[in-house]
């Protein structure tokens, strides 16, 4: 499987947000800040495979996501996708390469517009892209697409509108409208988060066995059981960075950046002879306009030494850790 | 044993429909609470939790009607209507509700509001008023300078804080949490979790856990009373609930959510969807989507003891027992 060349490749991604000063700022020329949104991200994604991008409410997972989308517009890195940098491409040239990048959003009360039947919402993408040919076979590929998100028979489906339709079935129609372009990669921002607990399982092993056929998937989740179970790897992120990195069941058997262990250590389990004693971080994730100097963890962090103040670590194989498993600490001792 | 705190007793919350049909939100729900104890009331949305706990307070809107008992200390507090509820709402029973946003007022500080409430209820005026307010901000881990802060300047974490120490601010000897860590990221839902936890340990606080989220309860909680379709379908240790449960339900909640501790267990959702509850129920309500129906299950399973303290309303426990 790694011999396989990798379908995304994104290097060194940073993209910043400038934050909106107001007038009396502007007019007392106080500097203008930034949000370090996303600083220096590599990813690779490869066809057949979910990686989970993991991490906190601010940590850049989502800014990722829509930099690989296109949503918006990095400070410097590539992001390729299938051999070609995607960063330099003006709309023109987008375009084609859209309909293979889809996405599919955390809500889907909101994404699915309430005036559509499940139909129009799962043809439109055809119609925006100029594809799908005669009206019979757009009709062919849209139940096509309803079919591999497991709503069949499409009959039952194709006249409802989204209302009609529970929080699953919505977040298969809209799964669907992003199947029916044949996407090579797929971005799904929290997928299951804002559905009920019994109606999850059911949308993860839809995605999963698209990921089976072939789809990548990049999977944005602050959900570590929901990414261990169905991700192949998983990139833990903070503050902009990716602090950890490695095969699924790797970084969670065996976790080797303190943010990582401690992320784990507090994931509730389901059997209460499991309870465990969680290491709690205290605080909260720093504000990403004022980065902490040296490793971006560090004031937060049980371990943190003097050194940890002033250098940043980069992502490494520590000595402990199996092959392709990385992760940005200085404390870890290298592979030698 | 001691007596309960709370006892919910065959509760009933209807509530009246635009088209004038009628929907029957809580069926038959019995409850009871001990002075210290967690229990985890769980379920998927529209099973009626929250609406229990609605009744409880009293804070039910005006579109429904409620029957049964709700007692303080043996005495029902529901017959009496909003009479006999106000000397006991927020201090014998509060509750912290899910967006924190919405139960603070936003022009409004937090020490204010949590002064307005001392001052509302006769507990403490003026400078007491305010040096009570401090303490409850540092005993839910808010630093006293932060009470001049309005609640947009607080995180996701700080706010569901000063809504716990609102709550807290008549003394009451039941907390009820609404999904009180939903919208939370996973290291701050661990640090409320573990504040609910330390208030439960050093106050005597009782706790209804109110949560879709079962390795939550199972974290946190002694007790669970599984609902579904507005009844509660079974009840008992958590323990229990989770290594010899009583009701499909409550194994296939167990089994839906995927598990650090058993990551090559296959994770499978419960097919269909719960009944609509604006028309009688034929037999069993979980029937359609149980993967153990059989014959008896046309007829409507009564909540019997399948354990110590534990029971179920599920025919399957009928051959059992028999």
């Amino acid at each position: 499987m790694s011999a396989q060349p990798a379908l995304l490749e994104i290097e060194d991604l940073v993209v910043r947000y400038p934050v909106h000063r107001g007038l009396v700022a502007a007019v007392t020329r106080q500097p203008r800040r930034t949000v370090h949104a996303v600083e220096g991200v590599s990813l690779s994604l490869r066809a057949g495979e979910m990686l989970a991008l993991v991490g906190e409410s601010g940590c850049g997972k989502t800014t990722t996501a829509q930099a690989v989308l296109r949503l918006v517009d990095p400070v410097s890195g590539s992001i390729r996708f299938d051999g070609r940098d995607l960063v330099p491409l003006g709309s023109r040239e987008l375009r084609p390469l859209r309909r293979r990048i889809q996405v599919v959003y955390q809500d889907p009360y909101e994404s699915l517009d309430p005036r559509f039947r499940v139909r129009a919402v799962v043809e439109e993408p055809l119609l925006i892209h100029g594809l799908g040919g005669s009206k019979a076979e757009r009709a062919a590929r849209v139940r096509e697409a309803l079919a591999r998100v497991e709503l069949s028979p499409a009959e039952l489906y194709l006249d409802r509108f989204p209302h009609e339709l529970s929080g699953g079935q919505r977040q298969r129609v809209a799964i669907a409208a992003a199947l029916v372009l044949e996407p090579d990669v797929l971005v799904a921002d929290e997928p299951v988060s804002m559905l009920d607990v019994s109606v999850r399982a059911g949308v993860l092993n839809v995605l999963d066995g698209l990921r089976r056929a072939g789809l990548a998937i990049l999977m944005i989740t602050h959900d570590l059981s929901t990414a261990a179970r169905f991700a192949q790897r998983i990139a833990v992120m903070y503050l902009g960075r990716i602090v950890e990195e490695g095969p699924a069941a790797e970084v969670v058997r065996n976790p080797q950046h303190p943010y990582t262990k401690a992320l784990l250590s507090v994931v509730p389990r389901r059997d209460p002879r499991d309870r465990r004693q969680p290491q709690i971080l205290r605080g909260e994730t720093p504000d990403a306009v004022a980065i902490p100097s040296g490793c971006r963890f560090h004031p937060r962090c049980p371990l943190a030494e003097g050194r940890c103040t002033r250098e940043d670590p980069a992502l490494a194989r520590p000595a402990s850790a199996a092959d392709g498993h990385r992760a940005a600490c200085l404390l870890l001792p290298a592979r030698s | 044993m001691t007596a309960p705190i709370l006892q919910v007793e065959d509760l009933h919350v209807w509530f009246d429909l635009a088209d004038g049909g009628e929907l029957h939100a809580v069926q038959g729900v019995g409850l009871s609470l001990e002075p210290g104890e967690r229990l985890g009331l769980v379920g998927e949305s529209g099973c009626g939790k929250t609406t229990t706990a609605l009744a409880i307070m009293g804070l039910l809107p005006p579109s429904a009607s409620v029957a049964g008992r709700v007692k303080i200390d043996g005495r029902d507090i529901l017959a009496g209507g909003e009479a006999a509820m106000r000397p006991h709402r927020w201090v014998d029973v509060a509750i912290v509700f899910q967006g924190a946003m919405n139960a603070l007022n936003p022009v409004r500080t937090i020490g204010e509001q949590i002064v307005e409430s001392l001052e509302l209820h006769d507990r403490a005026r003026g400078a007491a008023a305010r040096a009570r307010t401090a303490e409850l901000l540092e005993a839910v881990g808010i630093p006293a300078g932060r009470a001049a802060r309005y609640p947009h300047e607080l995180s996701g974490g700080m706010r569901q804080r000063a809504a716990i120490a609102m709550a807290l601010s008549c003394d009451p000897r039941v907390l009820i949490a609404d999904e009180p860590t939903t919208a939370l990221d996973v290291m701050v839902q661990a640090q409320i979790l573990e504040l609910l936890d330390s208030l439960c340990r050093d106050f005597g606080l009782a706790l209804v856990l109110v949560t879709h989220d079962l390795p939550v309860v199972a974290q946190l909680c002694d007790r669970c009373a599984v609902m579904y379709a507005g009844e509660i379908v079974e009840r008992g240790p958590l323990e229990e609930l989770y290594h010899a449960p009583g009701h499909p339900y409550s194994r296939m909640l167990f089994a839906a959510s995927p598990d650090l501790s058993g990551l090559d267990e296959p994770v499978v959702s419960i097919p269909g969807a719960p009944p609509r509850l604006d028309r009688p129920i034929d037999g069993c309500p979980f029937r359609p989507r149980c993967d153990s129906a059989f014959a008896a299950c046309t007829e409507r399973p009564q909540l019997q003891e399948v354990g110590a303290g534990h029971a179920a309303a599920c025919h399957l426990n009928d051959r059992v027992l028999a």
